[in-house]
C-alpha cells in the first residue's frame, strides 16, 4: 500500500495527538507543529550498536574481539559526531578482522546447526541454493533492511568460487557473512528519503530508514523480526501501524537498552575507557571500581526512569541506589550481597542524594590526582542545562594561581577564588565553579570528605539564584530548575535525529518540552512524542541530490522506497 | 558454469596474475648479496633503499629561554633543556623561532600549535582543520607500496590522541600499547622477507574476494549520498583499498631486506600516563617501529609521546604536566616552574632515545635513521601562556642525505609551514608552496638542505 507522503505525515502527526489523549486547544499548548526534519545522515555504528546488532543476529555465543575506532563528540553527543566520523585504514583492518572472526564462529559447530538453516548434500561442494537461503535469512537482519537483488547474485557466485577453491561449502558462507559485516551498509546507518516526495522540500524518510531510526532510538540496536516484517509489508507507511510499532517497542524490555545508551552518551560515560587515577593518591581506585561506579548510575537511571516510570528531575534527588561489594568502600557503606547488585535507600541525613553525588560523575569530572569543581560545573552547565561555557582565553595569566601544595590555600575553593579573581577568568568560572564547588565534598574518585588539607569544605553556593548549602541541596536546586527538563528534551531530540535541530524545528522542540512537562517528565512519553513527530519522520534531501532524484519520480509504480537504512 | 571456469575467474579477479596457484612454495635467492656496490640500493632489484618520514610529538612545550640555543649553525652550545639530546646531537637539527602565525585567528589552546604545524595554518574552529596533516600528504605520495600507509602509536596509551588526520572526521587512531603495535605489524599477516621460502595463504585470496564484492557495490551505495557523506564514503573505500593492497602483498613473495628481523613480542606492561610507564612503553614501541621500518612494512609513522595538554604525571602527585604548567609557581631563583620542567626534560630524553633506536639499526651503508627524517614538535613553546610562537622543533635523520643534521637554525618568528614545505620537498613531493592564509609560504628552510 502507499499513500501520498503528505497525508502520511499529517496522519502521523494526528496520531500523536490522539494517542496521547491531548486535546487541541490553540497553538500555545496544543498540536505538534508541522515541521520538516533536517537532511538525512550517514551515521557510523557505535561499538555498542555493533555488538548489539550482532548479538541479536547470532546470539550471545558469538565472541566479538577487536578495537573500535574512537568515537567523536559534537554538540555534546557522540550520536551527533557519528554522522561525521568515517573509517580509517587501521579501523577498517579491525572491522575486517572482527568480521572474519565472527564468520568463522558462525560456521563452526554448534553454531552452524543453530544459525544456518540448510545444509548442502556434500559439505565439500558449493551449493548455490543453500548459500542464497542463508544470505536471504541473515542479510536483512545485518543490514537492517530487505536486500536488493544486486546484493545477492555476486555474493552467491563468490561463495561458490570460495567453496570450490578450498573444497568447503562453509568457506562460502564465511565469505558471505564477512562481506555483510564489512559492508558500508552495515557499518553505517545510511539514511534515505522515500521516493517521489520532496517537491516542496518535505519528504518522509524511507520506511527502512524510519525503522532503523526508531529501533536505534528506542533499543540501540537494529530492527527485530517483527519490525522488519512491518517494513517489508509496507506497514510503516500507515500511521496507525507505525504508532503501534512505537508502542510495542516502548513496552519491550529492550527499551532499557535504548535509554541506557542515551544516558551513557549524555553523561560522557564513554570516557571511562580512558580514565586513570593516581594509585598513590587513590589506592582504592581500580578499573573494577570505575566500571561499577558507571554501572551504578546507569542502574539508578533505568530503575527510576523505566522500571518506575519516574520523573526525570528526581534523578537529582533520589536516595534509592544500588551497590556492590567493590563500591562499598568508596561509599563507606556495608554491602551484604557477596556478589552482584544490592538495592539500597540512603538515610535521610546522608550527605549523598541524587546521581550527581555518585562516584561516577565525581571521578569522571576530575583530574587524575584531585577533584575539579570547574570540570564538574562544566558538565552541569553544558550537559544538564544546555548552556555553553566559553573556552579559556589562550593568553590567560595564571600567575595568580598556585599549585595545590601551596600551604596558603587549603581547599579548592581557596585556590579557585584566587584564580578566578582576574576579570578574564571570572567571566567563565563564575558559570562553572560555584555549582562545581557544591560537589567538593567528593574527592577525585567520589569518596565523601568533610575537609581538605585540614580545612572544612564549604560546599554552599547558588545555582542561578537558588541557594544551596551542600550537594544534596544542589540536587534539589537542579530538580527545580526549569532548564533541566528543557535541556533533556533538546538533547534527546538531537540524539534521535543525529544533528542539532534547525531553526525551523525549534517550534517542535518547544512543543516537545511542553508535552514532557505535561506528561510528568517521563522518559517513555518523551521518546514516544519524538518518534511520532514530523521532525523525526521527515527529512530534507542533501541539496545536490534533491534535483537529481526529483527527475526519478515514478508515481505510477506505487513503489515508494529507496534502499538504505 | 563448470568448476574449472569459476575457479579461474576467482583467481583472475583476486590475484591479477601475481601468483600461479594457491599453496605454491617459492624458493628465493636468499644468499645473494642484498645491496649494490654503493650500498644505497637493493642489489636484486636495483630499487633505492626506502626513505621514511615520521613525526614525534610531545605535549606542553618548553621554557624558551632555557631551550633555544644561542648560536646558530654547527657547534652550538646545548642549552639546559637540550642537554638530554647531547649523545645524539650529531643526528639532530634544532629549529627555533618558527611558529604558527595567528593573524587574527583564535589560538585554540593546545590545538592550534599542533595542527598549525601539521596542516600549514591556524585552524579556524575547534572542530575542523583546513587540510590533511603533513604525514598524510607524504604517505599519499610514498606510502602506497608498503603494507601500511602509515603507523600511528601513542606511548601514553590513549588511542584517540592522534594528530594524523585527513580531516577532522578521519583521525587515524593510534596503537595504544607496544603489544598492539607489534600484533598489527608482526602478527598474522606478516611475511618475513628473509624467510627464504614463501607460501601464500589461500585464505588471503578469499579475503580479497570479500573486499572486491564490497568495492564492486560502491555505485549503489554512493548514489543516495550527499557530497559530505560521499567524501566520508571515499575515506571508507580508501581504507578498504589499503587492506586489499596488504592482501596483494601477502600473496606475492617479498624481496629480501637485509635489515629486517621480526622483533620479539613485547611483554604486556602497565599502560597509564604515569611518566615511568610512558617512558618504558615508548621505548618498547620505538623498537618495534624500527624493525617495522627495516622490514619496509611502512614508510610513514606518527609517534605521540604525550598528548597536547599533556596528562603525564608522577605517581603520587595530584598534578599533571599540563596543570603544572598553569598552576605551579615559578621558582623565583630558578626563573621557571621546576616540576613542570621535569616533564620537558623527560620528554627530551625520550626523544633522544627514539633517535638512538632508529640510529642503532644498520641498513645499507648507514643506519635506518640515515634513510629517514623525523619531525619532533610540540603544541606550545611556553605552555603557561599557550604560546604558539617559537615552537620547539627538531629534525632527526638526513632523509637519505638530503637534510643537514647537527645544526641550529633560528627563524625570525616565521611560520612553521616553512618546516612542512621543506619536509615535503625532502620527501620528494613536487610542492612549491604550502600552508594557508597568513602561514602560506614558498620558502623552504634552505640552511638545513644539503
Amino acid at each position: 500500500m502507499s499513500m501520498p507522503v503528505h497525508s502520511r505525515v499529517i496522519l502521523r502527526a494526528t496520531i500523536v495527538l490522539l494517542a496521547t489523549g491531548f486535546l487541541v486547544q490553540g497553538c500555545d499548548n496544543g498540536a505538534a507543529p508541522s515541521v520538516v526534519g533536517g537532511p538525512v545522515a550517514m551515521r557510523r555504528l557505535s561499538e555498542t550498536q555493533y555488538r548489539r546488532v550482532l548479538g541479536d543476529v547470532f546470539g550471545p555465543e558469538i565472541q566479538i574481539a577487536g578495537r573500535f575506532e574512537p568515537d567523536g563528540r559534537r554538540d555534546g553527543l557522540v550520536a551527533v559526531a557519528s554522522a561525521f566520523v568515517t573509517v580509517t585504514p587501521s579501523g577498517f583492518e579491525q572491522y575486517e578482522g572482527m568480521a572474519r572472526e565472527v564468520a568463522r564462529q558462525v560456521v563452526t559447530e554448534p553454531n552452524r546447526s543453530r544459525l544456518i538453516s540448510c545444509a548442502p548434500p556434500d559439505p565439500k561442494v558449493a551449493d548455490a541454493a543453500c548459500s542464497e537461503a542463508v544470505l536471504r535469512q541473515l542479510g536483512p537482519r545485518i543490514l537492517r533492511r530487505p536486500l536488493e537483488e544486486s546484493e545477492i547474485g555476486p555474493r552467491i557466485i563468490a561463495a561458490g568460487e570460495a567453496a570450490d577453491l578450498v573444497e568447503d561449502f562453509y568457506a562460502g558462507i564465511e565469505l558471505i557473512v564477512t562481506s555483510l559485516l564489512v559492508a558500508p551498509d552495515f557499518l553505517f546507518r545510511i539514511e534515505s528519503v522515500a521516493k517521489g516526495a520532496g517537491a516542496d522540500g518535505k519528504s518522509s524518510l524511507s520506511d527502512a530508514t524510519l525503522a532503523s531510526r526508531l529501533s536505534f532510538l528506542l533499543w540501540n540496536t537494529g530492527p527485530d523480526d517483527d519490525l522488519l516484517a512491518a517494513l517489508a509489508e509496507g506497514r510503516l507507511s500507515d500511521p496507525e501501524s507505525y504508532a503501534r510499532e512505537v508502542d510495542r517497542m516502548l513496552a519491550s524490555p529492550r527499551f532499557e537498552e535504548g535509554i541506557r545508551a542515551f544516558f551513557e552518551d549524555l553523561f560522557h560515560f564513554g570516557e571511562f575507557a580512558d580514565l586513570g587515577k593516581d594509585p598513590i593518591r587513590y589506592p582504592m581506585y581500580s578499573a573494577k571500581v570505575a566500571a561499577d561506579a558507571r554501572e551504578q548510575t546507569l542502574r539508578v537511571v533505568i530503575d527510576h526512569l523505566v522500571a518506575r516510570q519516574g520523573d526525570y528531575r528526581e534523578l537529582f534527588t533520589t536516595r534509592r541506589t544500588f551497590m556492590t561489594r567493590t563500591l562499598g568502600p568508596v561509599y563507606a557503606l556495608p554491602v551484604r550481597a557477596e556478589s552482584g547488585w544490592e538495592a539500597m535507600e540512603l538515610a535521610p541525613g546522608d550527605p549523598r542524594a541524587g546521581i550527581l553525588t555518585h562516584a561516577s560523575f565525581n571521578m569522571l569530572n576530575a583530574h587524575p590526582g584531585r577533584s575539579s569543581p570547574t570540570l564538574r560545573g562544566m558538565f552541569m552547565r553544558e550537559g544538564l542545562l544546555c548552556q555553553s561555557v566559553p573556552p579559556a582565553p589562550a593568553d590567560v595569566d595564571f600567575g595568580l594561581f598556585n599549585a595545590d601544595d601551596d600551604p596558603r590555600y587549603k581547599t579548592a575553593r581557596d585556590r579557585l577564588e584566587v584564580h578566578a579573581s582576574g576579570a578574564s577568568c571570572r567571566n567563565c568560572h563564575v558559570l562553572t565553579d560555584p555549582i562545581g564547588l557544591g560537589l567538593e565534598n567528593f574527592d577525585g574518585i567520589g569518596r565523601y570528605r568533610p575537609s581538605e588539607g585540614g580545612a572544612a569544605i564549604d560546599a554552599s553556593g547558588d545555582l542561578d539564584g537558588e541557594r544551596f548549602g551542600d550537594a544534596v541541596e544542589l540536587g534539589r536546586a537542579l530538580r527545580e530548575n526549569p532548564l533541566v527538563g528543557e535541556c533533556l528534551v533538546e538533547t534527546a531530540y538531537r540524539y534521535a535525529v543525529g544533528r542539532v535541530p534547525g531553526l525551523e524545528e525549534r517550534p517542535l522542540v518547544r512543543h516537545l518540552v511542553r508535552r514532557f512537562e505535561q506528561e510528568g517528565y517521563r522518559i517513555a512519553a518523551l521518546m514516544r512524542e519524538i518518534a511520532l513527530s514530523e521532525g523525526f519522520q521527515t527529512a530534507s534531501r542533501p541539496a545536490e541530490l534533491a534535483k537529481a532524484l526529483a527527475l526519478d519520480v515514478s508515481p505510477a509504480t506505487g513503489k515508494s522506497e529507496e534502499g538504505g537504512s | 558454469m563448470s568448476r574449472r571456469i569459476t575457479r579461474r575467474r576467482l583467481l583472475e579477479r583476486t590475484l591479477r596474475g601475481s601468483l600461479a596457484g594457491a599453496g605454491l612454495a617459492v624458493g628465493l635467492p636468499y644468499l645473494e648479496i642484498f645491496l649494490n656496490e654503493n650500498g644505497d640500493a637493493v642489489a636484486a632489484t636495483g630499487a633505492p633503499l626506502p626513505r621514511r618520514f615520521g613525526t614525534w610529538f610531545y605535549g606542553c612545550g618548553m621554557n624558551p629561554h632555557r631551550w633555544n640555543p644561542a648560536e646558530e649553525g654547527a657547534g652550538f652550545e646545548l642549552t639546559p633543556e637540550l642537554m638530554p639530546i647531547g649523545r645524539v646531537r650529531q643526528h639532530i637539527s634544532v629549529l627555533s623561532g618558527f611558529g604558527v602565525i595567528l593573524a587574527g585567528e583564535t589560538n585554540h589552546v593546545h590545538r592550534t600549535g599542533v595542527l598549525g604545524t601539521l596542516t600549514g595554518g591556524a585552524p579556524a574552529t575547534t572542530t575542523e582543520n583546513d587540510g590533511p596533516t603533513l604525514d598524510i600528504l607524504i604517505s599519499d605520495a610514498i606510502g602506497s607500496s608498503t603494507r601500511f600507509r602509515s603507523l600511528e602509536m601513542a606511548a601514553h596509551g590513549v588511542a584517540k590522541d592522534s594528530y594524523s588526520r585527513r580531516n577532522e572526521n578521519a583521525i587515524q587512531p593510534a596503537e595504544p600499547t607496544p603489544v598492539d603495535l607489534y600484533m598489527r605489524v608482526f602478527g598474522p599477516g606478516f611475511t618475513d622477507p628473509n624467510a627464504g621460502v614463501f607460501e601464500p595463504d589461500p585464505r588471503a585470496i578469499l579475503r580479497k574476494s570479500v573486499l572486491s564484492l564490497v568495492a564492486e557495490d560502491r555505485a549503489r551505495v554512493e548514489k543516495q549520498l550527499g557530497q559530505a557523506d560521499r567524501a566520508r564514503l571515499d575515506e571508507y573505500f580508501t581504507a578498504l583499498r589499503q587492506l586489499e593492497h596488504q592482501l596483494e602483498l601477502q600473496l606475492s613473495a617479498p624481496p629480501p631486506l637485509e635489515a629486517c628481523q621480526a622483533p620479539q613480542r613485547p611483554e604486556a606492561e602497565p599502560v597509564s600516563q604515569d611518566i615511568e610507564n610512558v617512558v618504558r612503553n615508548h621505548e618498547s614501541m620505538a623498537r618495534v617501529l624500527a624493525l617495522a621500518l627495516a622490514c619496509d612494512q611502512t614508510r610513514v609513522f606518527n609517534v605521540v609521546f604525550s598528548a597536547g595538554a599533556s596528562g603525564l604525571h608522577t605517581a603520587g602527585s595530584s598534578d599533571t604536566h599540563h596543570t603544572l604548567t598553569h598552576e605551579e609557581a615559578k621558582d623565583p631563583k630558578l626563573g621557571y616552574q621546576p616540576q613542570a620542567t621535569q616533564f620537558v626534560l623527560r620528554s627530551m630524553e625520550a626523544w633522544a632515545k627514539f633517535v638512538e633506536i632508529l640510529a642503532s639499526v644498520q641498513e645499507g651503508d648507514g643506519t635506518l635513521l640515515d634513510h629517514a627524517v623525523v619531525l619532533c614538535h610540540s603544541e606550545t613553546s611556553d605552555a603557561n601562556s599557550h604560546s604558539v610562537t617559537g615552537l620547539p622543533i627538531m629534525l632527526a635523520g638526513t632523509g637519505g642525505g638530503r637534510v643537514r643534521n647537527g645544526i641550529h637554525v633560528r627563524g625570525a618568528g616565521e611560520t612553521t609551514a616553512r618546516v612542512g614545505l621543506t619536509l615535503q620537498q625532502v620527501m620528494g613531493l613536487n610542492v612549491a608552496k604550502w600552508g594557508f592564509k597568513a602561514n602560506e609560504t614558498s620558502r623552504p628552510i634552505s640552511q638545513i638542505l644539503v
